[in-house]
């Protein structure tokens, strides 16, 4: 039988191929051309091939607030994971109090971001803010605009309180999924609770912890909103992330040949940390 | 190993029960003799399960007691019954290698190493996965995944008796044959009390020594394959056992024969008793002759099946089931007789006895 060859419908691929390239390719290089060349603004350029590159991989300011990204997200999958898992493994399996359990975790992911820095910036006034205000009737003292320790707490408290439940809600999901005959597998070989954990609820939970984990490290790796509003960066540089320095850069200061040049490192440091870490878990999926 | 004794167990799942309806499992006094095979057979929702997580522990039965071996263990936990249980779907811990599965149940209950070495090379050996003890449980087929759960419980030495749910449902068909045949041989090589649900027959029957049928939370009998197929003892085990089933008739009953219709059928005896709503006949349509005498009917249709064919056919307005030999000839005005040793009387779906 003879049969039609006809490849048009390739076409089809057409409008999506044009939106990522207006959204997002044409955007990127963009970037790319202002990343080789300086300015002054009214459009007149001067090429400056790789020295922005080489600038920002001199600069202390950059390798500073590389450090503090990096701890931050260290610091905070620390916690929002264990306490993600131990909130899903208490959550309640059946009854009304499922779906209050998912209204209240569902809640501080539906907060605008700068609502969140709002909240947080005010709770922790020491003038009127509700913890604050508490903490230093307590005697302890606290202050977010002037000590950069309890700048690094309040921002961290605040990205546990607002990301925990993203972490909760896929875990639950993992945890639900474990069909019932695996618990009483468990009772009748006589597994104690930890066993229980360790050798059926991990590893069922293991792919949406890896995702967790992804989501998690990618978001916290380009934070900006809520630190900005709560402590803009300060006290000095202190809490001042990639994202932060990155628009003061370019926008503070309309460095836009360095900013350009930041944005992509920035960029393939994110990918590159993203593909380590899913290797990494996936491969030990794998193996073990 | 030990003998099992459901002393007037009933169960609901409602917070209090009070009429018979609200009794998922009705009431059940039953004994499982030691070493004996035992099939629950019944359809999906007759209590069966439901029967088996109470024997395990898994269930707290609303009313009446549990003896292993004379000694009541109602209030106990599936770990300290000290049962095996294999459930529908096999579970299996990803993450452990086949050996470590198998050496779980032990080390939870803190043997030595040692020990727990012999039992599980010996287990292993028993469910025939030998070769695979430093394999990863998760990369192996259905069946084995089943034995893993299985050796699980065999790995006690003590272990009281073993359960099974519907242990076949996923498993490929040539493997299922393979794996009724070996739990067999474990069950005469070691004389393992087994309890055994299924709603398949042919699993029940063969497996078997003993098959308990249920239908709507109580049993109706309880005997062997050949009972269950001869002399059912109520009209749910003749058309649930036996392919097809067994042929059902309304009748009237007057003495030692029966009127259906405008027909009469003669009965190998009288019914002791009377005074039952609702008559019926029963004959297996291994039982029905189709030839040139008897009841006229008109057939439907011929099933050819192979060894021996199904013919399909309207008695006095009633379907009717014959089986015919493979070249058994087809009259062109089919009659049909009973023959009187398949012929079962029951009033009320309950199967009495006839006396000549």
């Amino acid at each position: 039988m003879e049969r039609t060859r006809n490849n048009k419908a390739r076409f089809l691929v057409l409008p999506v191929l044009l939106l990522v390239a207006f959204s997002a390719i044409i955007p990127l290089m963009t970037v790319v051309n202002y990343s080789v060349q300086d300015t002054f603004g009214n459009n007149v350029f001067f090429w400056a091939g790789l020295d922005w590159f080489d600038e920002l991989l001199h600069s202390p300011r950059f390798w500073q607030a590389l450090a503090r990204n990096l701890v931050f997200s260290g610091i905070i999958l620390a916690i929002e994971v264990p306490l993600g898992i131990l909130i899903a493994l208490n959550m309640p399996k059946a009854g009304w109090g499922v779906p209050a359990c998912l209204v209240l975790m569902a809640l501080p992911l539906l907060i605008p971001w700068n609502v969140v820095g709002m909240i947080w910036q005010v709770f922790g006034r020491v003038d009127i803010g509700l913890l604050g205000k508490t903490l230093s009737l307590l005697g302890i003292d606290y202050n977010y605009v002037q000590d950069p320790v309890d700048a690094r707490i309040t921002i961290i408290v605040m990205d546990v309180w607002h990301w925990t439940s993203l972490v909760v809600l896929l875990c639950y999901a993992g945890l639900v999924s474990i069909p019932d005959a695996y618990y009483r597998a468990a009772k009748i070989d006589g597994a104690s609770r930890w066993s229980v954990f360790r050798y059926i609820q991990l590893p069922k939970m293991h792919r949406v912890l890896l995702i967790a984990v992804l989501l998690r490290f990618m978001d916290s790796f380009m934070i900006y909103t809520e630190p900005f509003v709560v402590t803009g960066g300060g006290p000095g540089n202190e809490t001042t992330f990639l994202s932060i320095d990155l628009v003061k850069m370019a926008v503070g200061q309309f460095d836009l040949g360095p900013a350009a040049a930041m944005s992509l490192v920035y960029f393939l440091i994110v990918m590159l940390l993203s593909w380590v870490f899913y290797t990494v878990m996936t491969n030990y999926g794998r193996e073990s | 190993m030990a003998r099992i004794d459901l002393d007037h167990i009933r169960h609901s799942y409602l917070r209090n029960p009070v009429k018979d309806s609200d009794f998922a499992l009705k009431e059940v006094h039953q004994s499982f003799d030691d070493g004996a095979a035992y099939a629950l057979l019944g359809p999906s929702g007759c209590g069966k399960t439901s029967l088996l997580n109470i024997i395990s522990g898994l269930l707290q039965p609303s009313r009446g007691r549990l003896l292993f071996d004379g000694e009541d263990v109602t209030a106990l936990s599936p770990e300290q019954r000290n049962i095996a249980q294999v459930f529908q779907f096999p579970v299996i811990y990803d993450t452990m290698t086949v050996y470590d599965n198998s050496a779980f149940p032990l080390r939870n209950r803190g043997f030595s190493e040692v020990d727990v070495d012999r039992r599980v090379r010996e287990t292993l050996e028993m469910i025939d996965l030998g070769d695979r003890a430093n394999r990863k449980a998760r990369g192996l087929t259905a069946d084995q995944k089943q034995k893993i759960s299985l050796g699980r419980g065999l790995v006690r030495s003590d272990v009281n008796a073993i359960l099974f749910d519907e242990p076949l449902t996923v498993i490929d068909p040539h493997m299922k044959w393979v794996l009724r045949s070996q739990l067999k041989q474990l069950h005469k090589r070691f004389g393992y009390t087994m309890v055994y649900v299924t709603h398949d027959q042919t699993e029940a029957l063969t497996f078997a020594d003993t098959v308990v049928v249920m239908y709507e939370g109580e049993i109706v009998q309880i005997g062997t394959p050949s009972e269950l197929f001869e002399r059912p003892s109520h009209t749910f085990v003749g058309y649930f056992i036996g392919s097809p089933g067994m042929n059902l008739l309304p009748v009237e009953l007057d003495g030692a024969s029966a009127r259906l219709g405008s027909r009469v059928i003669a009965l190998p005896g009288a019914m002791k008793s009377a005074g039952a709503a609702k008559t019926e006949l029963g004959i297996r349509p291994e039982y029905v002759r189709l030839g040139r005498e008897g009841l006229p009917v008109a057939i439907r249709a011929v099933e050819d099946i192979g060894r021996h064919k199904i013919v399909r056919a309207t008695l006095e307005g009633r379907e009717l089931a014959a089986i015919v030999p493979e070249h058994g000839e087809i009259p062109a005005e089919p009659r049909v007789t009973f023959d009187p040793k398949g012929i079962n009387i029951y009033a009320d779906s309950w199967r009495q006895e006839l006396v000549a």
